[in-house]
Order: structure tokens, then C-alpha cells, then sequence
């Protein structure tokens, strides 16, 4: 860990914080030390690069009130000394004692057991882990200059390493490495465009070489250019274009938002569309804190609260949580207090998404091979909810839409925007392959940890046509 | 309005002196530091009751160091003399590791001394300071009346505040201490049929604002008013037909227009942008360099200027985050495109001479990168028409009201827009609302069917929190100004029509 003899280490400010303390009903310290490096480029040249380490301290204080338990959160960046901790458990202090009864409110999380890994350093990143990215950027250039081209991207990779101390006992850690490399070439008249991405825990399973070779396949798809108008097409989402969709699809499920009738999964009355069937392929959505390959925190990390989200439910344990199971909606996202309220199972977020159809294989080009005719896109961009109701939203394809004729590839198609709703694409998608590692184009930097398979979709509504490129 | 006594209270030239000397020793031929405090509250009811508090605080001091033609950053919360120092080691290490990849030396164009000098944005009541207690109760009376009213099932408030203080010092020699504050207070009303589970909503219109906590108890707004009005236009649109979809003449309030300028003009004409380097992310811009004095972008009416200097604005400052003086530009005159926005790179290197000083970075912890000055449409010259006058113009159309759902292409070509509220026209008149609308055309399209701007009688400040551009992904706060404007023949669509229902 990197003390410099300048900040204390983690856990003593988790220790002074909760010792400290004075709040009746307890007291809840998250620590989050957090390093990254990036190498930005464009136009077949490095532009922004840099280097960043930050701590974020949140202490969320309980105080009883005469009809329940106040709340104060309190949270700055630093934190260097006693007196800056003590200044923070006074702020959240003040706050709940001020604060009405808390809606959220349930008993804070008791431990199960000790865990063993709050003793050690926080885990740390820098410039090296992007060496090879970088090193490998020089010759990328080179070759794109030569060939035509202009790339353009960003390769970033962060480590955050999470304590989380409460007065109940609690002392738990966290560390969450990630990074992603997006890489974009154009044709350099500005007339072909191609997009990929990946994600990764390390960045030693990113290959720079692989990506670049795929971008280059891409454009010579492009070679031949086919006009298309808008209107409904069979089409194939990549698994990236899968979690740009499915991401905004896990974002709706609100357990409150449903039961207050604002939400696509509202019923009538009060009630939820849980158990009602979105598809009629047996998909399986699913966040799982140890799903191989896509890690991420198996236990709450609540700084604040929201609609679904609990400061009182620090630490509890996130298990594997179905959303859809076999095709039907299996459950919503609920705190604990909320789950009580509504006479079902807490469900909290978990860090990650996997949609999956039991049985299915076969990659992307297995599926094109499949195909007669559809639009094989390469992402979306710009999405936004057009109406809660029905999730309908409008946002673009992006930087490769191909035709598909007769199981191969024939060229490459005007840009649209689509208006459409994922709940309908799960509902209408007939065919799927077998789930991979994929990288949404637009959610990546809040949801960078996804797996999907490629969809064909039928009726896809592409609303009109773009000129972008 | 005030420098910060506990801001300036921070070893300020200490820190930046250690940073930039151990520039100057590495060879940095240009750097530039930051130390910044931004102090934000988020207060959020739900049905009147506290959902969501965050009462945060971020301190650190950045570093960008320019180093044989190469950029290096580097960031840290730790402030101490020796940390400060580090920053350039770290800067000047990812500009040499990088350098590998570099085809084209960054070159910053020329920018006078600054200072030393304080700048303050203008507001009363520092929105921070004032206790979350005070916040709660002000939100908690809103939400109580809205859920007095009929037909209102539900009701959301929120109150977002911001008081950003920043110490800015250049090897160069400029050295200015800022402080901005802003606020974003918002309410939502809900109406909900049990029977099917439909809904509908409405918010305030209320922009987000430079100002302090003054903006909340009504100095810049009417809030009781809108208060009042909100559950009464809210049942009326649950009454109201859905729109059939076709070619509408549209009036568009400023509260709609200002986000169709943000995206169809403000992003567009950012320099960076047209020039391919935010061609990985945020996109190009169809408003390419070579069209720089030629571009028909809009009807004659069009005006638009960038603007770092308006009073309340998201987007206004003292200087930028590479200090260059806040000024304010012609973007589009008479309909031509005749100006971009730029930082010192985009200036220097496209021949443009000074920056017009559009350099942002939203953290301490990230990079300036080129960002949106206040970008606004002039309103009509002279008295200039009422919004009523340019209903009266239209036979058959929408007058559209409020933000809601908005999207554009990566070249800023294709966009679409919902709102708040939409109105038929019929023969001159507003004939009751409509539900399920949203409007869609090509940027240049659009513009162009701009027959008339309102009178500075119909001008309004409007704005956002949350313009994201750059990687990593950076949100800036701008603001719009804009009249109502009249535009002929634009798309409409029925969006339960566009979901296949």
C-alpha cells in the first residue's frame, strides 16, 4: 500500500471513525482507496494521458429518534488525520440527529464471520499495467497510417480496494480491479467507421494485435456501401449491442419504482409483473458476485440510499440473484427494509450482468452463417428512456451496421435510430448464441462487467436514418 | 460573494509551488496546477419522504504537465508539499511512456499573465452551508402540497447544490483563486391509474442555475406559482389525447429549445470534436472544419454566441482551467457557422491565434479538456415577438414545453426530443394538450425551418448538471439561453406508436 507516511492506512481510519463514534444506533465507515491510469489517443496519436489516487471516506451515523432512527451520511476525499475523521463522524452526527425517521431503516448487519482480508494493504495500478497496450499503440499507428486509417480510443484500468467497518462488528474488503481498451478506426475520408471494446480485470488478457485485427475486418465489410431505409429489420446484436440494451433492462427493475406504478414491470393495483413470462426462450439473467471472470463485491457497498438501495444494509451479504429465470421476470430489486414491506426476499445490485439462454453456443459469426437477411450491428450510442412505461428508448447504431444476405456479411449500411424497448427485444428474439465476456459501448464505464450472447431479433424498429458515420 | 476563508486557509501556494518546481526541474515546458475543494449536497424526497442524502467533499490537486511536446496528468488527494512534488514525477513519467505514440506535439497557443486574482461567481446564500434540516423541510413542504392536490398519486423533490473553489497556478505565472456556486432544485408530480397501471408525470420547469440558495426560496423563480399550477396541468394531460403522428409546425418554449441547442449546436461546434478527437467517444461533429465561414447551419434568424462571461451561468467563470480569460464569441451569425469553441490546444493548432477559453475539467482529479461555454440563441432584435404572437402564426402544429427524453447522433446530424407538456395549435390558438410526442430531424433541417425567434421577453437561462464528454468521462455544468423560436414542417412521432402499441 502506498502510505507514504501521509495517509493513514485504511483501516485505522475505519477504526478511529467508529471509535470515535457517539451515534445511539450506530455507525457504518466505508473506505475506498481507488488508483487509475489512462492513455487516451486520436487521429493516430496519444493526446490525454494520466495518473490518479484517491481515498473516499463516507461515515453514515444512526441516531434514535422518537419514531425511529435518524440518518446522517457524511463523506469527503483525503482524510489525513484524526481531527479530519473526527470532523466527519461530527458532520454525519449532527445530520442525524437533525434527520426525520428513516423510511429505509432495518437493523445494521451483524457478521457471520470474520474477515480475514481487512488486515491487508489496499491493492494498487498504475501506468505499467497499460505498457503493452501503449507499447503496442506506436506500431498501430503506423500501420493505420499506412493502410488509410485513423485510430482513435482509450485504455484505462482502476483498482479500488473497499473497507467497511461497522459498530455492529463488521470489518470487510473489497478489491475491485478493472479496466477497458475501446478502439474505433475510420477510413480517412471519413466514410467507413468500426468500433471494438473489451474488458478486463488485469489487462493481461487484452490483445491490442486481435482488436486491431478485427476493426480492420470490419472496414472491409464497409467497402461496399448499401443504402437502407428506416423501418422494421430482422437484426443481430453483438453481444456488446446485447449489454448496451440489457444494462437499461437491469436498471428498471425497481422494486418501489413497480409498485408504484412507474415503471414497465408495474401491474395493475399496486402489483408487479413478477412471474409474468418476457420471453419465450428460457433466458436467464443474473448478477453473481463470483461469476468466473466478471468478480465483483459480494457484499453491500451503500454510501447513500436511494429507491432500492439501503445505508442500513452495509455489509450484508449478495449471493447469486436471478432476475429472469427461464424466461420469466423471477424478481425486483428490493433493500431489506423495502423486502419486508412487500412480503418478499431482499434482492440487492450486484456489480455485474450475465444474460444467458441454458443450451445455446456458438459465437457472433456462427449466428451471421445462420441467417438469411438481417442488420448486423456493432453497438449503440446515445440511449435514452423515451417512456417508463413501456422502457421505450430511442439512442443510435454506431460505427458499423452490415447487411447480412445468405450467411455472410454483403456490406455495410447507413446508420438509424431505433426506438425500441429491451423488454420487447427479449420478447422478440428468436435465436441466441452462447454467452461471452462483452463490453457495453454506452454503460461501460458504470456497468463494465457483462456477459451476453448474441441475439437475433426480429421487427427491430429502426425509426430513421442517420447520416452519421 | 467571497473567497472561501477556509479554502484560502489550505497551503495553496505551498502545494502549487512544489508541483511546479519540480516541473521546471523535469523539463516540463509548460504546467499547470490545480487545487480545488467541490462540496456537493444532494437532498431527494420521495413521496415526502428523505430517500437520498449526500453530503460530499472532494479536496485533491491535480498536475498537467506539457513535456517535449507530450501531455502528462497526475492527481492525488493527498495534500502535502512532497505529494504535490510527486505529481510532476508521475505527469512527466506517463508524458515520457506515452511519447512512443506521439505523431503530433501538443502545442498550447498563447495566453497573457493572469493575476494573482479572485473571481467569484454571483449568489447570496452559500447553498452548502445552509443545513440539510433547512433543505428536507423546504422539499418536504413542496411534496406535501403536491400530494394535497387531486390527482396526484405521487411526488418526488430534490435539491442539488454545489460550491466549487479552485486555485489555478501556470508556470507561466498566472495564479487566480475562483469559487463558483450552483444549484439544481427540481420537483416531479405523479399520476397514477390503479386500474391499468398507466402513468403519467410532469416536473417543473425550473432550470438549473448559478446561483445560491437564494434560487430556491424564489429569488430567480416562481416556485409557489409552479407549485400551484403543475397538479392541475398534470390532470389535464392524463385527460388528453395521444398525439397522431405526422408534420407539425412546432413552437418551442425555452425550456425545451435550450437542450435541442446543447446538443444540435453546442456539441457540434466544439472544436476538438469536428476535428476527430473525441472520435472514440463523445463523436465528430458533421460541422467540420473545412465549412468554418460557409456552413448554412440555420435560417437567417439564427444567432448563436459561446459565452463564459453571462451572469448564472453553469458555464460562466473568471478564467478557464488552463487560464485563459473568460470571453464571449460568435458561434453561428446570420445563419453561417462562423466560430468554434476551443481550448488552447484546439487554437494552436488550427491557426486560430488565442484560446477562447473553453478548457473545463470537473474534478481535480481529471484533466481540462475543451468543454461547452454557455452556448445561446439570441432573441429577435428589438421588442421581438411574445410567444402568443408565434402561436398566432401557426394553423395546425405543437407548441412544446419543458425537457424530457432527448438523443443525437455521434456527428450531430439526427436527433430526438420529448418534454414536458405539448400543446396543439389549431388555427393560432393553443386547443389542449397532447400525450406521446416526440420530435425528430436533421440538425441542419431543423435550424433551417427556424421562420422566427421570440422577443427577449420570451428569453430564458435554461441548462443542465450533467454534459458528459472525454474519457475518462468528465460531467460539466452548462447553461442555454434562448427565446421561444417558430419552426415549420418538423417530424412528430407518437412514441406508444414507435413502442408498437
Amino acid at each position: 500500500m502506498r502510505q507514504d507516511g501521509r495517509l493513514p492506512p485504511p483501516q485505522e481510519v475505519v477504526e478511529r471513525a467508529l471509535a470515535v463514534s457517539r451515534a445511539t444506533q450506530g455507525c457504518v465507515v466505508i473506505v475506498s482507496d481507488t488508483s487509475e491510469a489512462d492513455v487516451r489517443f486520436a487521429r493516430n496519436t496519444t493526446t490525454t494521458n494520466g495518473t490518479r489516487r484517491e481515498r473516499h471516506v463516507s461515515v453514515a451515523s444512526f441516531v434514535g429518534s422518537g419514531d425511529g432512527v435518524g440518518v446522517g451520511v457524511a463523506s469527503r476525499s483525503g482524510v489525513g488525520d484524526a481531527s479530519e475523521i473526527d470532523k466527519l463522524v461530527s458532520a454525519s452526527e449532527a445530520d442525524a440527529k437533525r434527520a426525520r425517521a428513516a423510511e429505509d431503516e432495518a437493523p445494521l448487519v451483524v457478521p457471520s464471520e470474520v474477515d480475514p482480508s481487512f488486515t491487508e494493504p489496499t491493492v494498487e495500478t498504475g501506468a505499467p499495467v497499460l505498457a503493452e497496450v501503449v507499447g503496442g499503440l506506436a506500431g498501430a499507428f503506423e500501420r493505420a497510417r499506412a493502410a488509410g486509417r485513423v485510430l482513435a480510443g482509450f485504455a484505462t484500468h482502476q483498482v479500488s480496494t473497499v473497507y467497511l467497518g461497522s459498530s455492529t462488528g463488521l470489518r470487510r474488503r473489497h478489491v475491485q480491479p478493472g479496466g477497458t481498451l475501446e478502439l474505433v478506426a475510420r477510413s480517412d475520408d471519413g466514410t467507413r467507421s468500426a468500433w471494438t471494446g473489451a474488458g478486463s480485470a488485469w489487462f493481461d488478457d487484452v490483445d491490442l494485435l486481435a482488436l486491431e485485427e478485427r476493426l480492420v475486418r470490419r472496414l472491409s465489410w464497409a467497402q461496399r456501401r448499401i443504402e437502407l431505409p428506416a423501418g422494421r429489420y430482422e437484426t443481430i446484436l453483438p453481444p456488446d449491442a446485447a449489454a448496451d440494451l440489457v444494462v437499461t433492462l437491469s436498471e428498471a427493475m425497481s422494486g418501489r419504482d413497480a409498485e408504484d406504478a412507474r415503471s414497465v414491470f408495474s401491474a395493475p393495483a399496486g402489483a408487479t409483473k413478477v412471474g409474468e413470462t418476457l420471453s419465450s426462450l428460457p433466458f436467464e439473467l443474473r448478477g453473481d458476485p463470483h461469476e468466473p471472470g466478471l468478480q465483483c463485491a459480494p457484499f453491500v457497498i451503500a454510501p447513500a440510499s436511494s429507491a432500492d438501495v439501503s445505508v442500513f444494509d452495509n455489509g450484508a451479504e449478495i449471493g447469486r440473484t436471478i432476475w429472469i429465470e427461464a424466461g420469466r421476470l423471477a424478481r425486483l430489486q428490493y433493500h431489506r427494509s423495502a423486502a419486508q414491506r412487500s412480503g418478499v426476499a431482499p434482492a440487492f445490485a450486484v456489480d455485474n450482468l450475465t444474460l444467458e439462454l441454458p443450451g445455446a453456443s456458438g459465437g457472433l459469426d456462427d449466428l451471421v452463417a445462420r441467417t438469411d437477411r438481417a442488420l448486423l450491428l456493432t453497438c449503440l450510442w446515445y440511449i435514452r428512456e423515451v417512456d417508463p412505461h413501456t422502457l421505450l428508448l430511442t439512442g443510435l447504431t454506431r460505427d458499423g451496421v452490415y447487411l447480412v444476405e445468405h450467411g455472410e456479411v454483403t456490406g455495410a449500411v447507413n446508420n438509424f435510430r431505433f426506438n425500441e424497448s429491451p423488454v420487447e427485444v427479449l420478447a422478440r428474439t428468436v435465436e441466441a448464441g452462447g454467452s461471452e465476456r462483452a463490453l457495453s459501448r454506452e454503460w461501460g464505464e458504470w456497468m463494465a462487467r457483462t456477459a451476453m450472447p448474441a441475439l437475433r431479433v426480429e421487427g427491430f424498429n429502426m425509426s430513421s436514418v442517420s447520416p452519421a458515420i | 460573494m467571497a473567497e472561501s476563508p477556509s479554502f484560502a486557509a489550505l497551503p495553496l501556494e505551498a502545494l502549487c509551488d512544489a508541483a511546479l518546481g519540480r516541473a521546471r526541474e523535469l523539463g516540463a515546458n509548460d504546467a499547470e496546477v490545480r487545487v480545488e475543494r467541490i462540496r456537493s449536497q444532494l437532498v431527494a424526497l420521495r413521496d415526502a419522504m428523505v430517500e437520498t442524502t449526500v453530503d460530499d467533499t472532494e479536496l485533491a490537486v491535480g498536475l498537467r504537465v506539457l513535456r517535449r511536446g507530450s501531455q502528462g496528468f497526475a492527481a492525488t488527494v493527498e495534500l502535502t508539499e512532497e505529494a504535490a512534488a510527486r505529481l510532476a514525477d508521475e505527469a512527466c513519467a506517463i508524458a515520457e511512456a506515452t511519447s512512443s505514440a506521439l505523431a503530433v506535439p501538443v502545442v498550447l497557443a498563447e495566453e497573457p499573465v493572469h493575476g494573482p486574482d479572485v473571481w467569484s461567481s454571483m449568489y447570496e446564500v452559500d447553498p452548502v452551508e445552509v443545513p440539510l434540516a433547512d433543505k428536507v423541510a423546504l422539499l418536504e413542504d413542496w411534496s406535501r402540497r403536491l400530494l394535497a392536490a387531486p390527482g396526484v398519486d405521487h411526488a418526488e423533490a430534490a435539491v442539488l447544490a454545489v460550491t466549487e473553489d479552485k486555485h489555478f497556478s501556470s508556470l507561466a505565472g498566472t495564479v487566480i483563486t475562483q469559487r463558483r456556486v450552483r444549484l439544481r432544485p427540481v420537483f416531479e408530480a405523479f399520476a397514477v391509474d390503479s386500474e391499468t397501471g398507466s402513468f403519467e408525470s410532469m416536473r417543473s420547469l425550473a432550470p438549473p442555475a448559478g446561483r445560491g440558495w437564494e434560487y430556491a426560496t424564489g429569488d430567480g423563480w416562481a416556485w409557489d406559482d409552479e407549485l400551484a399550477r403543475v397538479p392541475e396541468l398534470l390532470a389535464e394531460k392524463v385527460r388528453s389525447p395521444s398525439a397522431e403522428a405526422g408534420t407539425y409546425d412546432l413552437v418551442i418554449d425555452p425550456s425545451n429549445l435550450w437542450l435541442t441547442i446543447h446538443e444540435s449546436v453546442g456539441h457540434a461546434t466544439e472544436l476538438d470534436r469536428a476535428l476527430g478527437y473525441e472520435a472514440a467517444y463523445a463523436g465528430t461533429s458533421f460541422a467540420t472544419f473545412d465549412k468554418l465561414g460557409s456552413l448554412r447551419y440555420g435560417s437567417p434568424v439564427m444567432h448563436v454566441t459561446g459565452d463564459r462571461t453571462v451572469p448564472h451561468g453553469l458555464a460562466t467563470v473568471g478564467y478557464d482551467d488552463e487560464g485563459v480569460e473568460a470571453q464571449s464569441f460568435d458561434i453561428v451569425r446570420d445563419g453561417v457557422l462562423v466560430g468554434y469553441q476551443l481550448d488552447r490546444r484546439m487554437a494552436a493548432e488550427n491557426g486560430l491565434g488565442r484560446s477562447n477559453g473553453c478548457a473545463f475539467a470537473d474534478s481535480p482529479m481529471h484533466v481540462p479538456i475543451q468543454r461547452m461555454a454557455n452556448v445561446s440563441l439570441e432573441p429577435a432584435a428589438g421588442e421581438g415577438p411574445r410567444t402568443e404572437e408565434l402561436v398566432s402564426g401557426v394553423e395546425r402544429g405543437i407548441y412544446v414545453v419543458g425537457d424530457k427524453s432527448w438523443s443525437i447522433d455521434m456527428q450531430r446530424y439526427n436527433f430526438q426530443f420529448t418534454g414536458q407538456r405539448f400543446y396543439l395549435i389549431d388555427r393560432g390558438r393553443l386547443a389542449g394538450q397532447l400525450r406521446d410526442v416526440a420530435y425528430q430531424a436533421r440538425t441542419t433541417d431543423f435550424w433551417g425551418s427556424m421562420e422566427a425567434v421570440g422577443g427577449s421577453s420570451t428569453f430564458v437561462l435554461g441548462g443542465a448538471f450533467n454534459c458528459g464528454k472525454g474519457q475518462p468521462g468528465q460531467v460539466a455544468p452548462v447553461s442555454h439561453g434562448c427565446p421561444s423560436a417558430l419552426f415549420r414542417a418538423v417530424r412528430v412521432l407518437n412514441t406508444r406508436a414507435e413502442a408498437g402499441l
